[in-house]
């Protein structure tokens, strides 16, 4: 058989710092494949046929979980979860005992969610096998940066010298961070909006701004992050009409905009909190194709981590 | 170990190309008596401009253009637990319902019949063909599973130290085939 080999990858998706732009290129393009797989009428494929993942979720979710157990389904990979949301008094200790008796169920790859950052490396540091991030507290979503950039990609054809906006909570978010990491990775522009309270002091990777317009202003794409209404107990926001005033994303100012620029959401959406609720079914909404394509760039991310490695002998 | 590959001989030229393949067009039409219900699925990378030759042999002879789609078997293949084997994830295309119809699945060259294995399943997951015939513009002999090809452009026994190599004006900017010697250094 001919083997064109792709670029080795990193033994994990932790974040983007061991990833190049030709292997993420390489990477959005096996998703592209695997879009094919996904609109036949049988949807599986035997690629990883033998292997073993497990999907590992200290902190509840069950949209991401599904599209990452599908994933590796439709790959024929067999899968197992655990869900607890744990203390979080009892944090290290207990992710590593997890962990460990898992690995010794010969697991081959581990996707991890996780209420607090940087568990996930930790667990490769533990265990040294591909790990997936699938969220870890405010530090990284990675599958979902992909997702957003293949998404983007698809209408856009291109981030290059693209300017797209991030409005919303930038300083609890992974989406934020992640994305702030990839786009300007494939050569796009990040400028990242909210209210001064909901900004980190520094976003490696975008611009940061209180001034929506600012934001918006010729912007190629609109990415509206959830604004979480327990923010308001903590104080760093005064008032929920007064965050719709201020940075609610509505028709009237994506017209600031480029004409027909993409709106994207990672969900859930909080209607007519942080984005017009009409806006959700406007042309111009991402939104259902955001969540159709997770499926397939996280097929790809399973392939790229998991072919051509040793199968755990547990 | 490095892997170094010294050219023996051309096998054949573009005349001989083009004759096998004109002979295999009209062997394919007379096996189906006719066009009818036929349709060609060419597989990465060579099998693709191999199959578009012959519908386009087809079309010549029958006046129908009958439809071809391409495949990729990399999801299909059995060494996918190799160590430090990655295979690069290439496009499947086949813009038509392939229940019912005869297939014509083209590659360039049968050697351990893998390849046409794992084609056999991706095609019986993408539908149910009411048969599928097998078209090789080279058999190489050695194979490891039980597979043959209905239509063969050359016989050619070879070594297993050898490589044959199909060359296609759309892919290598000729038509050829030749023969390699590996050595291993």
């Amino acid at each position: 058989m001919s083997a064109s080999a792709t670029p080795t990858f990193p033994p994990h998706l932790l974040d983007f710092q061991d990833w190049s732009r030709p292997q993420i290129e390489s990477l959005l393009e096996t998703a592209r494949m695997m879009q094919e797989v996904l609109a036949r009428p049988v949807k599986k494929v035997p690629a990883l046929m033998g292997f073993t993942v497990a999907t590992v979720f200290f902190e509840p979710s069950t949209r991401t979980r599904i599209s990452f157990e599908l994933a590796a389904r439709r790959m024929s990979a067999d899968v197992v979860s655990f869900s607890g949301a744990m203390s979080s008094t009892a944090k290290g200790e207990t992710y590593r005992d997890t962990l460990r008796t898992l690995e010794q169920m010969g697991i081959d790859a581990y996707i991890i969610r996780a209420d607090a950052a940087g568990v996930c490396h930790q667990a490769y540091r533990w265990l040294g096998k591909p790990i997936l991030n699938a969220g870890d507290g405010w530090r990284a979503h990675p599958t979902q940066a992909l997702l957003d950039a293949f998404t983007l990609l698809e209408r856009l054809g291109s981030l290059e010298g693209k300017k797209i906006a991030i409005v919303g909570d930038i300083l609890h978010s992974r989406v934020a961070r992640s994305n702030a990491e990839l786009l300007p990775l494939l050569g796009a522009t990040v400028v990242a909006c909210g209210p001064a309270t909901l900004l980190p002091a520094h976003l490696p990777g975008a611009h940061l701004t209180t001034d929506l317009r600012e934001a918006l202003q010729d912007a190629d794409a609109v990415m509206v992050l959830r604004l979480q209404k327990e923010r308001m107990d903590k104080g760093l926001l005064p008032s929920l009409p007064e965050y719709i005033a201020a940075y609610q994303v509505t028709r009237a100012r994506l017209a600031w905009a480029r004409p027909q620029a993409p709106l994207l959401h990672p969900g859930p959406m909080n209607r007519d909190v942080e984005m017009e609720g009409i806006l959700a079914e406007a042309p111009q909404s991402l939104v259902e194709r955001q969540v159709a394509n997770g499926q397939a760039v996280r097929m790809a991310v399973l392939y790229h981590l998991l072919v051509g490695r040793k199968r755990s002998e547990g | 170990m490095e892997r170094k590959i010294t050219f023996k001989s051309k096998l054949l030229n573009e005349d001989e190309v083009r004759r096998a393949l004109t002979r295999i067009a009209h062997e394919v039409i007379e096996k189906n008596k006719g066009s009818e219900g036929l349709c060609f699925v060419g597989i990465h990378t060579r099998g693709i401009s191999l199959a578009r030759r012959l519908v386009d042999l087809i079309e010549r002879f029958e006046g129908r253009r009958v439809p071809m789609g391409i495949l990729d078997i990399t999801l299909y293949r059995d060494d996918l637990t190799e160590i430090g084997l990655q295979p690069k994830v290439r496009e499947t295309r086949i813009p038509f319902d392939l229940s019912g119809k005869a297939v014509v699945l083209v590659d360039d060259v049968l050697y351990t019949g893998r390849t046409a294995r794992a084609a056999l399943d991706a095609l019986i997951d993408l539908g149910r063909p009411s048969r599928i015939y097998l078209a090789v513009l080279i058999d190489r002999g050695h194979r490891e599973l039980p597979i043959r090809a209905d239509f063969v452009g050359k016989n050619l026994p070879t070594a297993r130290s050898e490589v044959v190599k199909v060359k296609t004006q759309e892919d290598d900017g000729e038509d050829a085939v030749e023969l390699w010697e590996v050595e291993s250094t």
